[in-house]
Order: C-alpha cells, then structure tokens, then sequence
C-alpha cells in the first residue's frame, strides 16, 4: 500500500461521447487511500459515467487520471488489467452471467489472477469452492451456491455480486447504486456491509448513491455531481438541506429522498459480519 | 397490418380491403401490388403450366393413378434390409456432417464477431492500434466472405464437387453437410456474439479478467443456449438434405431413391419414402427433445 | 451414437488428401478459372435463370394454394377446440373439425417430410422433363411447410376479437375473413416471401435431377467437366439468390414496420 499517493488523482476529466452528450464535464478530484465517499446527484448527472471512468473500463476524451500516482493513461494493455484486478466494481445492474450458476459468477472475480487455463478447468470443476462458499455465507445467501444465477431475486442476485468482489479483493471498491433496486431493509444492510468490509481491510470506498439519506448516514465524506461536474465535495456535516435542494433543483422532487432508512435492521443476521482474516 | 399494402392480395384473394391512411402510402403499395401481379403472371405463362388442369378432374385423376400406383409398399425382407442400412447411413451422415460444421461455424464465427476483433466494450479503453486494427477488419473481411461462399453453395453441389474429388459414397456427403452447413451456423453464431448482453463483459472486464477469460466466463455461457438451438435446427435441415445428397451419388436413401425411381420399382420407392419420413420424424422428435433438454 | 455414426458414415479425412482427391480438386480449380464469360454462352444461360425465377414463384404459389386451404383445417382454434366451439355438440366437433384437422395434419407432414428433390425426381418420371415437375415439387413440398406454419400462426392470434364475432354471429367464414386473416395477415406473408427465397435456391438446385432451370445447367456442365461453366453458373446462381433475398427482405422489412 502506497501511503504516499492519493488513491484517485482526477485532473479536469472529460468524457464526451460520440453523440456529443458531455457525460463528464471537466472534474478534479483527489480520493485518499483508505477514504470513504459517497457520490450523490440527480440521475443523468454523470455519476455512472464517472465510475466507469474510475474503474478503467471507459476512455476519458481528456484530462488525466491516476490510480496510487500513475497515471493510466501511458499503461499497457497488460499492466491496465492488473489496474483493474486492484478495483472491484459493483453495479446497478447486477451484470452478472444469468446462465452461469452462482459459483461460476463469484469466483469470476478471479479472473484477473488465474491463468486461462485454470479459468477453463473451473467451469468444469469450480477451483476453490468453499471460498466461494464462504464468500456467500458473508453476504448471507450460503446455500445458493450451486443455483442459476437468473433464478435468484434482485437482490440476492445484488449479493452474488458483493460477493465476487469479496473474491477478488481489490483495494479500491467502487459501487455504482449497489441498492437502487433492493427493498430500503436491504439496503442498509449493503451499505454498511461494503462500509465495514472497506474499514477493516483499509479499502478505499466510492459509492454512487440515489438516497441522500444513506449517504448522510453512513459516510463522512460527500461528493455532489450535476451536470457533469462537481458541485459540491464537503465533510458531511457541512452538507447542508440548500445545498442539497441546489444540488437536485429542476429534478423531481422525490429524487431528493429525505425519508429516513428503517435503521437497526438487518436482514443478514449475524453472518453479515465479515470474517476476520478473510479479506486480507 | 398497415393498409394499402395489398400485394399479397395475389396470393390470399381473401384479403378483407381496408381503407388506404395515406395517399402516398398507397400509391406505392399499388405499385408493389402490380409488380407481384406482373411477376406472377410471367412466371405463369413462363413454365407452361396449367393449374386449372392439374387441379382439376383429369389431373386429380392423374394423380391418383399414379399415387395408387406406389401402394402397397415392398415389404419384402430385401427391400426393408436395404431401406433400414439406407436410413442408417443417412442418419449417420447428417449427425456427422452437422458436428463437423459446428466444428467449421465456431472459429469461423469467432473471427467474424467484431465485438471479439476490434470494436465495443472491450476496446474501449485501449482500441487496436490503426494497422492492428486494418489488420482485424481485413481478418474480419475475410473470414466472412469464406462464410459467405460456404454459404451460398448448395449442399448437393458441394456433394457433386466431393463426390468428384474423393468418389462415391456417404463420406462426400458429410463434407457436403460440414461445409454448407459450417456457412450457415458460422454466419448465425457470429451474430448471436454480438449481440450478447455487453453488461457482464463489461463488469468481467472491471475485474481484471483477459479477452479469452472474458469470452469463456462472459460471452460463451449467453451465447450458448442458442449456438446449440440452431445446430439442432440445422441437424432438422440436414436430415432432409442427407437424404437426398445421394442422388448425385453420396450415399443414404438418396442413393437408392434414384436406383428405384430409375428402375421404375414404385413399390419399393415407397418403402424408401416411409424410411425417409421415419428418419426425419425421428431427428425432429431428437432435436425437440434434446432442445427442452439443454436449452 | 456419434462414433456409430462416423463409422458408418465412413469418414475418412486422409480420403480428402490422398494424390487423386488432390489432383481433381486442382483440375476442378484449374478448369474453372478463369469462369467462362463469353457472351455466347451468358446469352444461352439467360432463359434458365428466367426459368428458375419463374420456377420459384408458381412453386410458392402453388404452395400457397396448398398450405392455405390445408393450414386453415389445421389450425386447432379454428377446427374444433377453443371458444369457437365451446356449444357446439362433442359428435359433431369430431366429424366436422377433428376429423379433417388429423387428415390435414397428416398430409402436411407428408408433404414436408419428403424433400423437395424426391418429389421433382418423382414428378419428372410422371410428366417428364421441364420446369414443370419443379413447380410441382416446390409446390408441393413447401405447400407442407407453410401450412404447418400458417396453422401455427393462425393458432397464436389473439381470440377476443374472434369471439366478439362469433358472438355477434359472424359464420366460421366471417370469423376467418374479419377477426383471423387482418391479425395474422403480415405474418402469413412474411413467411410466404421468406419461403420464396428459399424456393429460388430449390429451383436452382432442382434442375440437378432434370427439372428445368440453371441446376439442369450445372448439372450438364459438370458431367462434361467444363468447370469454368459450372463457375459462371454458381456466380450467377449466387446473383440471383442475392437479388430475391433483396426484394424479398425489403417487402418483409415493409410489412413488419
């Protein structure tokens, strides 16, 4: 771990796709190692751009990006992918293979280490099975191991996915709003399971979120993105309601959701704890 | 149904007519109409035939004769004999000749799946240097003008070149299959590639993983449920083309429906149908079953 | 089953490199190329392509006549179960609907199952050489295939609106013209052209075994091994192909819109 750089350094990145549209829009910003920080905005303010962006699988059209003090842009194709095996990315959508069963789908996140050989002997016989399983068990669905993926609800398919990313253990996790289609119960538990694992193992935390609420709740810092750019970045108790309303003004009203989290509950049980001397 | 667009009026005189919404619309549906008349009419006169006489009395008649003519089939132990080995190696011929084109389709189509070569998600990041790239679209290129001329030549004529090449019997009439059918299947299974769901190669990618690691965790498990959908299709296909492949002399029933139709031997050329019909109603009983089995 | 199959199949890969295989392919090469593009011969091959084309549409008329009229008996809504029929009497659904459905079912299978070749050769001993035993094969053959498929469209359609008929008390011939022909009209025809794309490369191909058009061509040019005819045949075929693909698409691309 390089203490001595930021782990995200952003220099006026652009994104401007081929239709003109100017995702992201000329924005700086320093992330440091180990911090956690929520993202919020009105939706199509650029926020899933921006993550995609910082997970290295877009190209930005200018400024410049560097992870631990190396800047992305000069890297290889080769020493790119060992970037990317460094951050886990958790979406919206839970991009996972619905026809791959469970297994398959959370020890994809080792596939940045294993080889191509190994990648195939897996899918005839998953390598490693019982730190898939104990991969699941932390996000609290153990016995779906051998299901097919496109049989499980939204959000235990949401879970299939933390789980892969315990698998690969990046030391950047990246959450583009892990919880905008789970029931608010469930939510929390996400949240503050990604929070907790992140703190433990001294992992940087981005999260993208559509509930100011939880972003309040549960993370010391707050970025603001409109319009493609940075509209506020504050500790969170010095985010305040106007600037909040200034940050949704013109969006509908209930994109701004003020409404308290049902709080202390979690669905998880006990085994949403993770286990110690797993993620090291 | 949009109206106006009555060309097919030609073909189902039943249509009920509707109220054109447009004029211009309409114009041009009477303009296609036209020429779909035109086209049947000249058709019509062109091959010299007489529908009306085929259907009606006479031609009926005709028909009956020489339908009652085929029955009652040769059941003779020697003609059932020959039907069965017939059926057999006809079956024989379109299991291989469709494993062998899967085996032609899947790097063909690989090759002709852009997403895989040069453009989409997976080079968004990193895109192919400006040679490297000529270089993938020429690959591009060429490996779907193979699948195109794979393609567009029938199975029977690719059976009259291999029967030419390698002689007579059932081993040119696979290659027949394996190759037409590679044309197909590679041009099918290359757009089942790209289109499936970039979302998981994208989050496959996040991860770190390479293109082959990507393709085996990623594209592969979408694409194949419906790589195996259509080589069972095309095995349906096929069981009918090995069937008659024997006509220009690569072997199965084909081989021996040309002897028993030359030699006048209708009883047994019935046999020959009924073996034909069991073999093809076999294979889509297989296919359906296997369909619901791995699909 | 698959290594029976190879067995039986007598499968062979070293078959294809052995010294004649490799010599003929090279003659086959050699002697086609360059393809013979000598005005004379192009001009002769002028009426079998027209032949084929024409071949093609009667075939699919044909088969249109066919599959129609034996698709509607098939087609199980409208024959004897579903709402049509619910007050209707059980002896008479069996006589009037159930009992032509099975024949028609049958004689669709039969039709399709026997390959388009068989028939053309069967029709070419019964009246002899000519484009017309290959209308009647097509005819035939794909009248078997657009019935089934014409059954099952037919059978997707939605009901309510047949039964707001039938409860109107339209007959079963103003149910089929007003409620189940405009709803399922563009299927029908989209299907129809698409079989006569596939119709135009059966007649190509049909002339192999004597019934008319550019394939009784290909045929005649390689029994004489003048390959760079059997060359200038298959590029042509290749055009014609291309071109009804085109229209063809286009007209479905029209209807589907």
């Amino acid at each position: 771990m390089s203490d001595a750089h930021p782990a995200y350094e952003l220099r006026e990145l652009r994104k401007v796709f081929a239709d003109g549209h100017r995702a992201v829009d000329g924005i700086s910003l320093t992330v440091g190692a180990g911090e956690q920080i929520a993202v919020i905005g009105p939706s199509g303010a650029g926020k899933t751009t921006l993550f995609r962006l910082l997970n290295l699988t877009l190209r930005p059209t200018s400024g410049s990006l560097s992870i631990d003090g190396v800047d992305v842009a000069g890297l290889s194709e080769q020493a790119l992918r060992r970037q990317r095996q460094r951050i886990g990315t958790i979406y919206q959508q839970q991009n996972l293979v619905g026809r791959l069963r469970v297994v398959h789908n959370v020890l994809a996140g080792n596939l940045g280490r294993w080889s191509t050989a190994r990648a195939l002997s897996s899918l005839w016989r998953p390598r490693d099975s019982a730190t898939a399983r104990r991969a699941l068990a932390q996000v609290g669905i153990p016995e779906k191991l051998y299901a097919r993926t496109d049989e499980l609800s939204g959000g235990q398919q949401q879970r299939v996915a933390l789980a892969r990313v315990l698998i690969q253990d990046p030391t950047i996790v990246l959450a583009d709003e892990p919880v905008s289609s789970v029931d608010p119960s469930l939510a929390v538990a996400i949240v503050t399971l990604l929070r907790d694992l992140a703190h433990e193992s001294a992992k940087t935390l981005l999260m993208n979120l559509h509930s100011v609420d939880l972003a309040l709740a549960y993370f010391p810092r707050l970025v603001g993105v409109r319009d493609g750019r940075i509209h506020f970045d504050l500790p969170r108790d010095q985010v305040t309601e106007v600037l909040l309303r200034g940050l949704y003004a013109g969006h509908r009203d209930d994109e701004l959701q003020l409404e308290r989290p049902p709080g202390g509950l979690n669905p998880f049980g006990r085994a949403c704890r993770p286990l110690r001397g797993f993620a090291e | 149904m949009s109206p106006g667009r009555s060309g097919e009026a030609t073909t189902t005189p039943e249509t009920p007519t509707v109220p054109p919404r447009t004029r211009g619309h309409d114009r041009r549906g009477w303009l296609v109409s036209a020429g779909i008349v035109a086209l049947v009419v000249w058709s019509y006169r062109g091959t010299g035939v007489d529908l009306g006489q085929l259907i009606g009395p006479e031609g009926l008649r005709q028909i009956a004769v020489y339908v009652g003519g085929l029955f009652p089939p040769d059941l003779s132990w020697a003609a059932l004999r020959d039907a069965g080995i017939g059926a057999v190696e006809t079956f024989a011929i379109s299991l291989v000749g469709s494993v062998l084109a899967v085996g032609i389709a899947l790097p063909l189509s690989l090759l002709t799946a852009r997403t895989l070569l040069y453009h989409g998600v997976l080079f968004e990041v990193r895109p192919p240097a400006p040679g490297a790239r000529a270089l993938r679209i020429g690959i591009y290129a060429g490996a779907k003008a193979l699948l195109n001329l794979l393609r567009t030549i029938p199975e029977i004529l690719w059976a009259l070149i291999f029967v030419f090449m390698v002689g007579l019997g059932p081993f040119p009439g696979v290659l027949a299959l394996a190759f037409h059918t590679g044309g197909v299947l590679g041009k099918l299974f290359g757009e089942v590639i790209e289109d499936v769901d970039p979302r998981p190669i994208e989050a496959l990618q996040a991860t770190g993983a390479g293109r082959l690691r990507i393709m085996l965790y990623g594209i592969l498990p979408q694409a194949a449920p419906q790589f195996v959908s259509y080589a069972l299709y095309r095995w349906e296909v096929n069981i009918r083309a090995a069937a008659v492949l024997g006509f220009v002399g690569a072997g199965g029933l084909g081989q021996r429906i040309h002897v028993t139709i030359s030699l006048f031997l209708e009883h047994q050329l019935l046999t020959l149908i009924l073996a034909i019909y069991a073999m093809v109603t076999l294979v889509d009983a297989l296919s359906a079953y296997l369909r619901r089995r791995l699909v | 089953m698959l290594a029976g199959s190879l067995y039986t199949a007598q499968v062979d890969p070293r078959r294809l490199f052995e010294g004649h295989a490799l010599a003929n392919a090279g003659r086959f090469l050699r002697g086609g190329f360059p393809p013979d593009l000598s005005t004379e011969f192009l001009g002769q091959m002028i009426r079998p392509a027209l032949e084929t084309i024409q071949i093609s549409v009667v075939g699919t008329l044909l088969a249109v006549l066919i599959g129609l009229p034996l698709g509607l008996l098939a087609t199980s809504s409208l024959a004897w179960s579903g709402i049509l029929h619910e007050r209707r009497a059980a002896a008479g659904r069996w006589l009037l609907g159930f009992l032509p459905y099975v024949v028609a079912r049958g004689l669709l299978s039969v039709f399709r199952s026997v390959p388009e070749y068989v028939w053309a050769f069967m029709f070419v001993r019964a009246v002899g050489l000519g484009p017309f035993p290959g209308v009647l094969a097509i005819g035939i053959a794909y009248g078997g295939m657009l019935g089934k498929v014409y059954s099952e469209i037919l059978e997707g359609v939605n009901p309510r609106p047949l039964e707001t008929l039938h409860a109107g008390g339209a007959s079963k011939l103003g149910v089929v013209l007003y409620g189940l022909l405009p709803q399922a009209l563009p299927s029908l025809v989209s299907y129809t052209l698409y079989r006569w794309e596939c119709a135009i490369r059966a007649s190509a191909i049909l002339g192999l075994v004597g019934a008319g058009g550019l394939g009784q061509q290909i045929e005649l040019s390689m029994r004489f091994f003048e390959f760079d005819e059997v060359v200038t045949l298959l590029g042509l075929l290749f055009c014609l192909v291309g071109a009804v693909d085109l229209i063809s698409g286009r007209l479905r691309a029209r209807l589907t819109r």
